[in-house]
């Protein structure tokens, strides 16, 4: 697909808070500048002037959960030349990716009346899971500078510079005291990926996780500590099930505390 | 006779997606259907058997524009079961953290929202292309209350410092002192506001709203309150489901929120305003006696104004909590060590209105049961009587106008569609 003179940008939602296309809005001091730089031609949340595509930049928020917003998204693979996922419903399934370990038949149960009004499917998945994605951006929420970054990249045609280190890594570039060492305060810093600036450690209190696993995540390592510091398994199990759910590394941890500890670690499928 | 369809696809410059159906019969507005396709998240059924500690962040994540009302009134309701109670410096805090929220969000739809809408374009951005300063006000306005929840929530989407009994760190007195300077330029800025929202010409209507709203013995009401109406309500928010009750209709999915016996119902900044105007603060009410509302406002274009109003309270309230703030000796109360378990409920006054949160809690802290009632879904039933009459009103407009009319009368409740809605179509079938 050709690239227009001037960059045509698309902002799309699917099941989310809207709290990852609100970032765009977050960025008061740049907001102005960005749409000196982009035409802004399809950003409904935002504009009630809505151009049909191509795009040359769709940003991607929310989880894929009806067979509707699956065709939506096609059509927006379809006539979209670059396309982002933003944010932790789009990269991994988001919170509502719960329900892929539940019943979600019993879960409309639990929330409605009449169940059979609901039009869903029965697991969130990202973005990527049904059209390729030419990058992600993690986080719930994003880091609106770290958007900046990837928006400015694209503008200036190199690869975004986003950090995949650990939260560890850039709370002791901080400076910040750890809070698992100092307080035997649990905290998911070590297998998490950064973004946030290390933020809740430097708030006295351990990571939660909601950028998702970093790219070498050392779980089983990081749950022996976990218990040590007095947690037991289903609270083990909660911590990797929270935004971030469907991330195979944090599924996996998670599911692996879920396992009774008397059975032995088998291959078989 | 001939039947015109109007598709509108989505409504623009709200906060998610949905869509309207409108059938008329000659002269005649049949059915108006708001019509909700955000793919349901289920929060209230995967809550169960998740610690009540962890509901502030879980619920924060219904609502990336408010998640400090999720996390307001989901640790109130668990406070209540718990038996435990905030107070002093901390609920000042919290007051000062919801302020931000307060601030961030009516400035977000005053500027980039709603104005557009009055002033005739389609967005903030082509507005800002003719008047330049006015969107950078807006922004800057803006920018203040995401600094407030920058330095007492950590970030302004999803805050990481609230926690069931307070919070996890305090503000430093450095950090306080340069929000202090803020909220002092912001309260300028936010009279700036009343006096722009109060220029603007609005269409002469007024609805016969009963309007729903927390009552504070001495403050303008955020965290706490007796859940009072227009029509003589006057209850302990625990007993909000005894008078209010959700209804599932089959073209949404959205719970529609009804008064028992009464029917819709509306409830935010309008309903705030009307039911506690003698509670403003000083500047607060000056602004509002000078932009020329009234005891009562019922028009709900005018809803621009009265936030607006909002604002400078929130900017002034947030002064006048720091200046008095002296830290306290932790950042948070500690829970109980024994529940026998129970229920708990509470309400808050999210931007947008009343939002409800009960939860009932085992003995190991784990929730069994949690039910939320966001302000949209309160606010739906009568956003489709408005919309009836605004149709009624306009019958002679070509669809494309009535189309306009129609979003712009949505647009007056700021509806949080992420809480409650997804995809707002507009069909307009005339026969």
């Amino acid at each position: 697909m050709p690239r227009s003179p001037k960059p045509r940008l698309g902002v799309f939602k699917f099941a989310s808070c809207d709290g990852c296309q609100l970032s765009l809005l977050d960025c008061e001091d740049e907001l102005l500048a960005v749409a000196g730089a982009v035409e802004i031609a399809n950003f409904r949340e935002a504009s009630s002037a809505v151009a049909d595509g191509p795009y040359d930049l769709a940003l991607v928020e929310g989880s894929l959960t009806t067979e509707h917003d699956i065709a939506l998204a096609k059509e927006i693979r379809e006539s979209s030349r670059f396309v982002v996922a933003i944010g932790a419903c789009a990269t991994a399934g988001g919170i509502q990716a719960l329900r892929n370990f539940g019943d979600v038949a019993a879960f409309a149960r639990a929330v409605y009346a009449r169940p059979e009004y609901i039009a869903t499917l029965g697991t969130s998945v990202p973005i990527s899971a049904h059209i390729a994605v030419d990058y992600e951006l993690r986080g719930c929420p994003i880091n609106k500078l770290q958007l900046l970054e990837v928006i400015s990249a694209y503008l200036a045609e190199r690869a975004p510079n986003v950090p995949s280190e650990s939260v560890c890594v850039e709370c002791k570039r901080r400076g910040t005291v750890c809070v698992v060492v100092a307080r035997g305060v649990p905290c998911l810093g070590p297998v998490t990926h950064t973004g946030c600036g290390a933020l809740c450690p430097s708030y006295a209190r351990g990571c939660y996780g909601c950028y998702g696993p970093q790219d070498s995540p050392n779980t089983p390592a990081l749950v022996r500590r976990l218990e040590q510091l007095g947690m037991a398994p289903p609270e083990v199990v909660r911590v990797f099930r929270t935004f971030n759910a469907g991330a195979p590394a944090f599924r996996a941890a998670g599911d692996a505390a879920e396992r009774p500890r008397a059975a032995p670690e088998t291959a078989t499928p | 006779m001939t039947e015109r369809t109007i598709a509108v696809d989505y409504l623009a410059r709200v906060e998610g997606e949905g869509a309207l159906k409108v059938r008329i019969d000659g002269r005649t507005v049949r059915d108006v259907e708001l019509r909700i396709f955000e793919p349901p998240r289920f929060f209230e059924a995967f809550l169960r058997g998740r610690a009540c500690t962890e509901a502030p962040d879980i619920t924060a994540r219904i609502c990336g524009i408010c998640p400090v009302a999720y996390q307001m009134s989901s640790c109130h309701a668990i406070e209540r079961a718990l038996g435990v109670r905030v107070d002093g410096a901390l609920r000042d805090l919290r007051r000062v953290l919801y302020c931000g929220e307060w601030i961030e969000s009516h400035a977000l739809h005053i500027y980039l929202l709603h104005a557009p809408d009055f002033l005739g374009y389609p967005d903030a951005i082509r507005l800002a292309k003719d008047h330049p300063e006015l969107v950078r006000q807006g922004l800057a306005l803006k920018k203040a209350g995401n600094d407030l929840l920058n330095v007492l929530g950590g970030r302004e989407i999803h805050p990481i410092n609230v926690r069931v009994g307070g919070f996890y760190r305090l503000p430093t007195d450095e950090e306080l002192a340069r929000l202090t300077t803020t909220l002092r330029e912001a309260v300028d800025l936010a009279e700036a506001t009343v006096r722009l929202t109060a220029g603007l010409s609005f269409p002469d209507v007024e609805e016969p709203y009963e309007f729903v709203a927390l009552r504070h013995p001495e403050e303008y009401p955020m965290n706490e309150g007796r859940l009072v109406s227009s029509a003589g309500v006057d209850l302990d928010p625990a007993d909000f489901e005894r008078e209010f009750v959700e209804e599932q209709v089959p073209y949404s999915h959205a719970l529609q929120c009804v008064h028992r016996g009464a029917g819709s119902y509306h409830v935010g900044p309008l309903a705030r305003y009307n039911l506690n105007a003698d509670r403003l603060t000083p500047r607060a009410a000056a602004a509002a006696r000078a932009a020329g509302l009234g005891r009562e406002v019922r028009n709900p274009y005018r809803s621009i104004v009265v936030r607006a109003v909002e604002v400078v309270l929130a900017c002034e309230e947030a002064l006048r909590l720091l200046e008095r703030y002296r830290a306290p000796a932790a950042a948070s109360v500690p829970l109980p060590e024994r529940f026998a378990g129970g229920d708990g409920a509470a309400i808050t006054e999210a931007p947008r209105g009343i939002l409800y949160h009960r939860y009932r809690l085992a003995p190991d802290l784990l929730i069994e049961e949690a039910k939320i009632v966001p302000p949209t879904s309160q606010n739906q039933k009568r956003i489709e009587d408005d919309l009836r009459h605004v149709v009624e009103r306009s019958l002679d407009l070509d669809d494309a106008a009535l189309a306009t009319a129609c979003e712009k009368a949505v647009r007056n409740y700021d509806p949080c569609i992420s809480c409650a809605t997804h995809f707002l179509r507009l069909d307009i079938a005339r026969s």
